[in-house]
């Protein structure tokens, strides 16, 4: 299809502008699911479009379409200029701060989707559901797997041509137990464990072995002991922490919601431009990165959807915050350096500024040095709840599963572990950072953002930390 | 040709390609909208969006496959993409076992709706948008424009919905975050009306504009606002009364099948698709009843049913989608007069929106969230001055049971403004809800 399309895109170019890019996206999408051993319908998507994106004299207007004709896409370019001429001299930015750069991007997959058949694949889900099973208190098993594929290209009005394409796998795992009024879930973290590749995905979290131990717990967890309430220290697996990276680190320094672009919707932030350079975000032993280089990770690119070329970069190094995440636009809005994270979700939304693989840094510790530096605190896994107020600062998060730390051993499982704390506090309380083996790449697959609204992937990877005094709490009952 | 007409060529072209043996139902979703973002009064991005899609499912006895894809509007190519579509599935089709939960309608119910509207053209709005926020902070996405549904089948049934509406959903910013918002919108753009809400969002404004003030946590009495009603409405929907959730206990009213837990008898809660904006149709061709009570009088009353948990568990549909939520909530009025709620609550919190709502424990229907935008403490009847950002944790068993004190005699229909993928038709039609006690934790 890019053959046949390409040469329609060049062709529609309009002459006469100050800028003009095309970027076509087209994304296939293979879902299954198989919910209490019944396997639902096999269902393929495919999502195919192209925005036309025009900057002239001081203006700046786009058009999504979905036909893809020579006649609709000059009707996209026609209603892009249309757009470009209403809002000349209106807009936050008068010229198009973007290049015409050229490069190609592929994922790595040493196991090609391509070799396992659709009866194959559901015969892999209904293993896993079945292994699920086992207790007559589970009254839900669900299992699934979404392959897919995408692949865009910008090209611009002065040779800028950038290619790039992903194939990446989401496979999910649920089991729900319940006794009376009490109902607990496990999930396989959190529909947060997945990535770019090919089938080696699944191997990569341990997804064919999990549902004995997943089902086991969610039993266990309707005799557990409430979570008990205090002040006390806090250890969190890598499928809470990326939650935690998220919506306290990540959100608030989205260049876009620090310039007050979001603030109808998904707010605003308690980061201000000034803080960048000195402010002290978190203790020494926090270090985070903007790093689309990682393999495997859900969001690694070479170019971010405004064609900016894309690079690892520390947005807190030893605590201290040294720049957002802002992409081209907003750094030129801004004056202040970013990095290559302008995104959109499809073709028929404008990029923004996203998170991308948005990363704390693995530090020295092992497993067992964490836990034994804790004489009493809570080791809470799996993200259920999350919820922080509109400058990103006044936080709240359960999770699925709770086990108690005493005298630096675990101990007893403890249902409906909940936190709440508050941003510019909670990092300078990081006691313990998990070492290397310990670091993961998960991600958060539902991102939402934006007006007119949009839902991305992001990737979030990180080893097990420890923080100092936070206030934990338990259920209603 | 219209899109009406396109869609019923199109099905018309896949009913003939299909073989002996063979049915397909399909859905269209489309739209054809205008978007533009402010920002500080100027324009930060603007545009539009074309798009179609397709949803096919294929059928052969009981085992059934689905495909979407966007659609052109372009014949030739989209005759390309269904026969491509179309000759994947019958491969599938040889792949996938039966389906015991497949459910078909079993009469033929064609439909068509198409709502009448006036819309601005492009300018017109931007410019009036750019008058009202003139000496103020406004941000916010003006959306507008057509949308369509459309439901067709083998079996020769047709349903339409197409409307064209627009929204203004914005907020006049005073400082950090105190600031106040406001949602214009309807099929009919009237510039003295968007005027009479600028002047709203303004008297709001000129109280947030005094000192605010930080609480302690703990419980107050607090005025819930139909908007901050909504968030609450919202979370209800999340499981609350689908027949799955419930025969799965995930429901957030466990409490209410689990232990004959009620909300206060003043609450009544239906599924309003007479009252709604949403189509009357649902994605395997059934229509809706006008109305389906979930609640009555603090009591549950009746599941929302989707064909596939019909079939499941033995019970008759009553049209509800595949996720089993409220696509047009409503909850009855009360009888305290919406102009003296602030009397009535006496001293207290008055809340005009909540924000990022989350269950912390959802088996007890215990929510936790944020207060945002518009709220004040009230003194002795009076408004006195703003307050800092508060995060709640409570029940609904609480604020909709053993602690309202009532709700407001009329009510607010709320079009949901939300445009993930294309422009929502939900809508709430809610009344406000004063509360002895609401706990707030941070």
């Amino acid at each position: 299809m890019l053959d046949l399309l390409e040469p329609r895109l060049v062709a529609a170019m309009p002459a006469g502008v100050d800028y003009c890019s095309m970027r076509y996206f087209d994304q296939q999408v293979e879902s299954l699911q198989v919910l209490d051993d019944v396997a639902e319908p096999a269902r393929s998507t495919r999502d195919v479009g192209v925005m036309v994106t025009i900057w002239s004299n001081g203006g700046l207007g786009y058009a999504a379409t979905s036909d893809l004709s020579p006649a609709g896409l000059d009707a996209a370019v026609a209603r892009a200029r249309h757009w470009a001429d209403v809002t000349a001299g209106l807009g936050v930015l008068a010229t198009a701060p973007l290049g015409h750069p050229v490069g190609e991007y592929r994922s790595s997959v040493e196991r090609s989707w391509a070799d396992i058949g659709l009866s194959d694949r559901i015969d892999l889900l209904r293993t896993q559901c079945e292994a699920l099973g086992g207790d007559d208190r589970i009254v839900e098993r669900a299992v699934g797997l979404s392959v897919i594929g995408r692949d865009t290209l910008l090209v611009t009005d002065d040779g800028g041509r950038v290619h790039q394409h992903f194939d990446a796998a989401f496979p999910t795992m649920s089991v729900t137990a319940n006794d009376g009024a009490n109902t607990q879930t496990r999930t396989f973290a959190a529909h947060s464990a997945y990535g770019q590749g090919g089938v080696e995905v699944l191997d990569r979290y341990g997804y064919l072995d999990a549902a004995p131990r997943l089902a086991r717990e969610a039993v266990a967890l309707l005799d557990a002991p409430n979570c008990p309430s205090g002040v006390m220290d806090l250890l969190l697996g890598p499928d809470q922490m990326v939650l935690q990276i998220h919506e306290s680190i990540g959100h608030p320094l989205e260049l876009d919601r620090i310039l007050g672009d979001e603030r109808n919707y998904a707010g605003t932030s308690f980061v201000t431009p000034d803080m960048f350079g000195t402010f002290a975000y978190g203790s020494p032993l926090l270090n985070v990165t903007f790093d689309p280089t990682v393999d495997g990770e859900i969001s690694s690119y070479a170019f971010d959807d405004d064609g900016t070329p894309a690079t690892r970069q520390f947005l807190i190094r030893k605590g201290i915050l040294e720049r957002p995440l802002g992409g081209a636009i907003s750094q030129a809005r801004s004056g202040l350096e970013g990095v290559a994270n302008s995104r959109a979700c499809s073709w028929n939304r404008p990029p923004m500024d996203r998170m991308a693989n948005l990363n704390v840094e693995p530090g020295d510790s092992t497993f067992d040095e964490l836990v034994g530096s804790i004489e009493h605190g809570v080791f809470m896994q799996t993200n259920t709840s999350w919820s922080i107020d509109d400058s990103r600062n006044k936080f709240q998060f359960s999770c699925e599963y709770g086990t108690l730390i005493e005298d630096g051993e675990l101990t007893t499982t403890v249902r409906n572990p909940s936190y709440r704390g508050i941003s510019r506090n909670f990092w300078r309380d990081l006691a313990g950072v998990g070492n290397r083996d310990l670091f993961q790449a998960f991600g958060v697959p539902n991102c939402g953002k934006g007006e007119p609204n949009q839902t991305i992937w992001v990737g979030h990877a990180t080893p097990p930390c420890h923080f100092r005094d936070v206030e934990v709490f338990g259920g209603a009952s | 040709m219209t899109t009406h007409d396109y869609f019923g060529d199109l099905t018309t072209s896949i009913r003939s390609q299909l073989a002996p043996g063979e049915e397909f139902s399909a859905n269209l979703g489309g739209e054809s909208s205008e978007f533009v973002r402010f920002n500080g009064g100027a324009v930060r991005q603007a545009g539009s969006v074309d798009q179609l899609a397709l949803d096919l499912d294929l059928a052969r006895g009981s085992r059934h496959v689905e495909s979407s894809f966007t659609l052109s509007g372009d014949r030739e190519l989209d005759d390309a993409r269904i026969a491509q579509a179309l000759a994947s599935m019958r491969t599938q089709l040889d792949s996938v076992p039966p389906d015991p939960y497949l459910m078909r309608p079993d009469e033929v119910r064609s439909t068509a709706v198409t709502a009448e509207s006036s819309l601005p053209e492009a300018g017109e709005a931007v410019d009036a948008i750019r008058r009202a926020g003139t000496g103020r902070d406004l941000v916010g996405v003006y959306a507008a424009g057509s949308s369509v549904t459309g439901f067709a089948d083998s079996r020769g049934q047709l349903n339409w919905h197409e409307s064209a509406n627009f929204s203004l959903d914005w907020s006049f910013y005073l400082r950090a975050d105190k600031a106040v918002k406001n949602l214009y919108a309807g099929t009919e753009w009237d510039t003295a009306a968007l005027d009479r809400k600028v002047e709203w969002s303004q008297r709001q404004l000129d109280v947030l504009d005094r000192d605010p003030i930080d609480l302690e946590p703990g419980g107050y009495p607090t005025y819930l606002a139909p908007t901050a009603m909504q968030e609450i409405a919202s979370m209800l929907s999340w499981g609350g009364f689908g027949l799955r959730s419930h025969r799965t206990k995930q429901t957030p009213l466990l409490r209410m099948i689990a232990e004959g837990a009620t909300f206060h008898p003043s609450i009544t809660i239906s599924e309003d698709t007479v009252g709604g904006t949403a189509p009357n149709f649902q994605e395997q061709g059934f229509l809706r009843p006008d109305r389906v009570t979930m609640v009555e009088g603090g009591v549950f009353n009746d599941h929302l049913v989707s064909p596939r948990s019909a079939r499941e568990y033995g019970v008759a549909t009553n049209g509800a989608a595949g996720g089993e939520s409220p696509q047009s909530f409503r909850m009855e009025p009360g009888d305290i007069p919406a102009d003296e709620v602030v009397d009535r609550l006496g001293t207290g919190l008055f809340v005009g929106n909540l924000w990022y709502l989350n269950f912390s424990d959802r088996s007890a229907c215990r929510t936790t969230g944020m207060t945002r935008f518009a709220t004040f403490w009230v003194d002795d009847g009076e408004i006195t001055a703003p307050v800092n950002v508060l995060r709640f944790d409570d029940t609904a068993f609480n604020l909709l049971g053993t602690r309202l004190v009532g709700l407001t005699d009329t009510t607010e229909l709320i079009p949901d403004s939300s445009t993930y993928q294309r422009r929502s038709t939900d809508s709430l039609q809610l009344p406000g809800a004063l509360v002895e006690e609401m706990t707030f934790t941070l």
